[in-house]
C-alpha cells in the first residue's frame, strides 16, 4: 500500500519565491525516499509541507489514507528529525523522548516502555538522564531519532540530519539509519544535497532542481540511465562527462575526430560519459587525448585532460601506470548517454 | 575567586608575565591599589555610616558621625524594628521591611511576567503591525515615571487603588528593557525547536512554560536582579500613592524617623542610620544568591 500521495503540490512563499512547482510523488509502505538536490531547490520545502510546518499553496498531501493538508503537525501521525537535532536543551535525554508522548496523554507504563524500547535500540540508555548538552554529536542524532521512534509515526522525516556530523560518523550512523529504518519497516523520506548519502540510503530516489522534479527511480536506475543532464551531471562522482557532439546516424564527431555509432538521431547533441567507462587505448582506434592533470585518490586515478578543445576525465585504477602527453582514449558505445542539446532531455538510442 | 586564582586566570593568554609589571607574593600590586580604593570610596560611607548608628543620638548631634563602636547598637536596632511610629503609631520596622518586600518581589516579578508575554506575542505570534507594537513598547523607554507621574496618579486614583499594593505596584510593571531583553532571547532560539515541540503536539501555552520559561532562566534571574533593587529603592511613586502609613516602605520610613524632629527633639540620627543598614541588607542579598545562579547559567550555556 502506499502511506504518501504528494499529489501536485506546490508551495509560493509569501514573498513571492516559487519554491516547489508542483511535484507528485508516493512513498510505498515501508520505503526509504530520498529527495536530492542541489541547495535551494525545496527539498527541505517539500518536506515541511508534508510535516505541516509549511502551508501547502496547492496540491494535495494524503497520508495513510487521509487528507492531511489543514491538519496540524502533531495531528499528522508523522516525526520529524532535525539537521542541528533540535534536541530541548534543559530537558534529560529522557524527558526529550517522552516529551511528544506526555503531550498526548500517553499512560505513564507506556511511555518508559516506549523510551526504553528506542533507547536500546539506539544505544543511547546509559544517557537517559544526561542533559543534550552532555552528550557528543553522534549521540545527541541518536537522541532525535530515538524522539522520532517513540512517537510510533506513519512515516520518517528527515532533514540532512546527518550534515553536522564528521565524515567518518556520517557514514557510520547513515549505515546505521539504513538498518534501522529496515528494522522498524516505518516508510520514510530523507532529504540530502549529498548524492552519495542518496545513492547508498535510498530504495528509491527522487531528483528534484528548481522546484521541480528531474527524475524519480532506484539508485541504479537513476545512476545508468540518468532522464536529464541535470541528473547525469548531479548523481556520480566524479561527475559525468558533458561533451558536444554531432550524430549523423552512423557516426559521433567530437571535434573533428569520429567514430561509428549507430543511431537514428542526427544533430547536434550532449554526450555523456562516465569517467570510470572510458579506457586507455593503445593503436590507432580511438579519440586522441592530452592529459594536463593526474590525481591521485588512493585505489583511483582520475585523469584530467582534453579531447580537441573539450575538458574531460577518466578514472582508471592507481595500479596501472600514470599516463602522460597525447594519448588515445576509447569507450563502449553502450556506455554513451545522448541528450537534447537544447532541452537537456534524454534521446535514447 | 583568590587573588590567586585571579592571577593566574589572568596570565593565561601570554606565557610570560609583562615584565614592567611589579607583581608582590603574586599579587600585582597597581590592580589591586585601584581595586582597594575602589572598594574604600564605595565602602568607607557605610562602614562609618553603621559605626555611628551603634551610638547615641544627643551625642551623634554634638560630635557628628562616629568611627568607634558605641554601647547602643542592640537597643537602636531593636527599637527601629519594633517600636511603633508614625503619626498613628501603627508601623514598625518590620511592618515597612515587609511592604518594601511586596512592593520589590512584586515589582520584579511583575515586570517580569508582563515583558516575557509581550515578547513572547511580539515573537512568535504573527499579528497586524507587530513590530510597530514592538516599537511603541520600546518608545515608552522616553516616558520614565517622572514624566507621566500625574497621569497615573489620576488613573490610579479613579480606579479606587490608591493604598493598596496593587495601586502601588500595577503602574510601575510595564517595562520596554525587560520585553526587548526578552525579545531578543526569543529571537536567538533556535526555529527548530518551536518545530519539533509543533511535532510533539505542544500547543501555544505548553510551548511557553516548558520550553521558553525554563531556556529563560538565566535572563530572568538577572532582569530579576536588577528589577527588585529598582523596585526596593522606589521613593517617589510610594510617597505620593500611600497616605495610610500602613502601606510604608522601609525607604519611605529613613526620611519619616527623620522627621521626627518635633519641638526641640533631636532627630534620631541613630535611628535613621540604622534603618538605612537594615534597608540595604535584603537588595545585597537578593545580589549575592541570584548572582550565583546567574553566573553558573552562563556557564553551563544550555542553548
Ligand atoms: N521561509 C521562507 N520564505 C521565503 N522563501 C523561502 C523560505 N524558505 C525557503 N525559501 C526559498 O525557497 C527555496 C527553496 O528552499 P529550501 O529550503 O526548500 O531549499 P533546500 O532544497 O532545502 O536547500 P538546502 O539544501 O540549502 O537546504 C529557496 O529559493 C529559498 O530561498
Ligand atoms: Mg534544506
Amino acid at each position: 500500500m502506499t502511506t504518501l500521495k504528494i499529489k501536485n503540490v506546490k508551495k509560493v512563499y509569501p514573498n513571492g519565491a516559487d519554491a516547489v512547482k508542483g511535484v507528485s510523488v508516493d512513498v510505498e509502505d515501508g520505503e526509504l525516499v530520498v529527495f536530492v538536490g542541489p541547495s535551494g531547490c525545496g527539498k527541505s520545502t517539500l518536506l515541511r509541507m508534508v510535516a505541516g510546518l509549511e502551508s501547502v499553496t496547492e496540491g494535495e498531501i494524503e497520508l495513510a489514507g487521509r487528507i492531511v493538508n489543514e491538519l496540524e503537525p502533531a495531528d499528522r501521525n508523522i516525526a520529524m528529525v532535525f539537521q542541528n537535532y533540535a534536541l530541548y536543551p534543559h530537558m534529560s535525554v529522557r524527558k526529550n523522548l517522552a516529551y511528544g508522548l506526555k503531550n498526548r496523554k500517553t499512560p505513564q507504563a507506556e511511555i518508559d516502555t516506549r523510551v526504553s524500547e528506542a533507547a536500546e535500540l539506539l544505544q543511547i540508555a546509559e544517557f537517559l538522564d544526561r542533559k543534550p548538552s552532555q552528550l557528543s554529536g553522534g549521540q545527541r542524532q541518536r537522541v532525535a531519532m530515538g524522539r522520532a521512534i517513540v512517537r510510533h509515526p506513519a512515516i520518517f522525516l528527515f532533514d540532512e540530519p546527518l550534515s553536522n556530523l564528521d565524515a567518518k560518523l556520517r557514514n557510520q550512523m547513515r549505515l546505521e539509519i539504513k538498518k534501522l529504518q529496515r528494522r522498524l519497516k516505518t516508510a520514510a523520506i530523507y532529504v540530502t544535497h549529498d548524492q552519495v548519502e542518496a545513492m547508498t540510503l535510498a530504495d528509491r530516489i527522487v531528483v528534484l532542481n528548481a522546484g521541480q522534479i528531474e527524475q524519480i527511480g532506484t539508485p541504479a536506475e537513476i545512476y545508468s540511465n540518468p532522464a536529464t543532464t541535470f541528473v547525469a551531471s548531479f548523481i556520480g562522482a566524479p561527475p559525468m562527462n558533458m561533451l558536444e557532439a554531432t550524430t549523423t546516424g552512423e557516426s559521433l564527431e567530437i571535434d573533428g575526430q569520429s567514430i561509428p555509432y549507430s543511431v537514428k538521431h542526427s544533430g547536434r547533441v550532449q554526450m555523456g560519459l562516465r569517467p570510470e567507462r572510458i579506457k586507455i587505448v593503445n593503436g590507432e582506434a580511438g579519440f586522441g587525448f592530452d592529459v594536463t592533470v593526474l590525481e591521485d585518490l588512493g585505489a583511483t586515478r582520475l585523469v584530467h585532460g582534453h579531447i580537441g578543445g573539450q575538458e574531460i576525465t577518466l578514472a582508471q585504477d592507481a595500479d596501472l601506470p600514470a599516463p602522460s602527453g597525447h594519448i588515445k582514449i576509447g569507450f563502449q558505445p553502450d556506455d554513451v548517454l545522448l541528450f537534447d542539446e537544447a532541452t537537456g532531455q534524454r534521446i535514447l538510442t | 575567586m583568590t587573588t590567586t586564582e585571579l592571577e593566574q586566570s589572568a596570565s593565561v593568554p601570554h606565557a610570560k608575565p609583562a615584565p614592567s609589571r611589579k607583581t608582590f607574593g603574586g599579587v600585582r600590586i597597581y590592580d589591586h591599589v585601584v581595586l582597594w580604593f575602589g572598594v574604600f570610596l564605595m565602602m568607607a560611607p557605610l562602614v562609618v555610616a553603621f559605626t555611628t548608628s551603634s551610638f547615641d543620638h544627643v551625642l551623634i548631634h554634638r560630635q557628628g558621625m562616629q568611627f568607634g563602636w558605641g554601647d547602643q547598637f542592640s537597643q537602636t536596632y531593636s527599637t527601629v524594628l519594633n517600636q511603633q511610629g508614625g503619626f498613628t503609631g501603627e508601623v514598625t520596622g518590620w511592618l515597612m521591611t515587609q511592604n518594601s518586600f511586596i512592593l520589590g518581589i512584586g515589582f520584579a516579578v511583575g515586570k517580569i511576567v508582563i515583558s516575557m508575554l509581550a515578547a513572547y506575542a511580539i515573537v512568535y505570534f504573527r499579528f497586524p503591525f507587530a513590530t510597530l507594537a514592538f516599537w511603541i513598547i520600546f518608545m515608552t523607554l522616553l516616558l520614565p515615571l517622572e514624566v507621566r507621574i500625574l497621569p497615573s496618579y489620576e488613573v490610579v486614583q479613579q480606579l479606587g487603588l490608591l493604598n493598596t499594593y496593587t495601586g502601588l505596584i500595577l503602574p510601575l510593571i510595564a517595562s520596554a528593557t525587560g520585553t526587548f531583553f526578552f525579545r531578543q532571547f526569543f529571537k536567538s532560539v533556535p526555529n527548530e525547536l518551536l518545530e519539533a515541540a509543533r511535532i510533539d503536539g505542544a500547543n501555544a501555552w505548553r510551548f511557553l512554560i516548558d520550553i521558553l520559561v525554563p531556556l529563560s532562566k538565566t535572563m530572568m534571574a538577572a532582569i530579576f536582579i536588577i528589577m527588585f533593587v529598582v523596585g526596593w529603592n522606589q521613593y517617589l511613586w510610594p510617597t505620593l500613592m500611600t497616605t495610610d502609613e500602613t502601606y510604608f516602605t522601609l525607604v519611605r520610613g529613613i526620611k519619616q524617623v527623620m522627621q521626627n524632629m518635633i519641638g526641640a527633639d533631636i532627630p534620631k540620627y541613630n535611628e535613621a542610620l540604622a534603618m538605612a543598614m537594615l534597608a540595604m541588607i535584603p537588595p545585597v542579598a537578593v545580589i549575592l544568591i541570584f548572582q550565583r545562579m546567574f553566573i553558573k547559567g552562563l556557564v553551563e550555556q544550555e542553548k
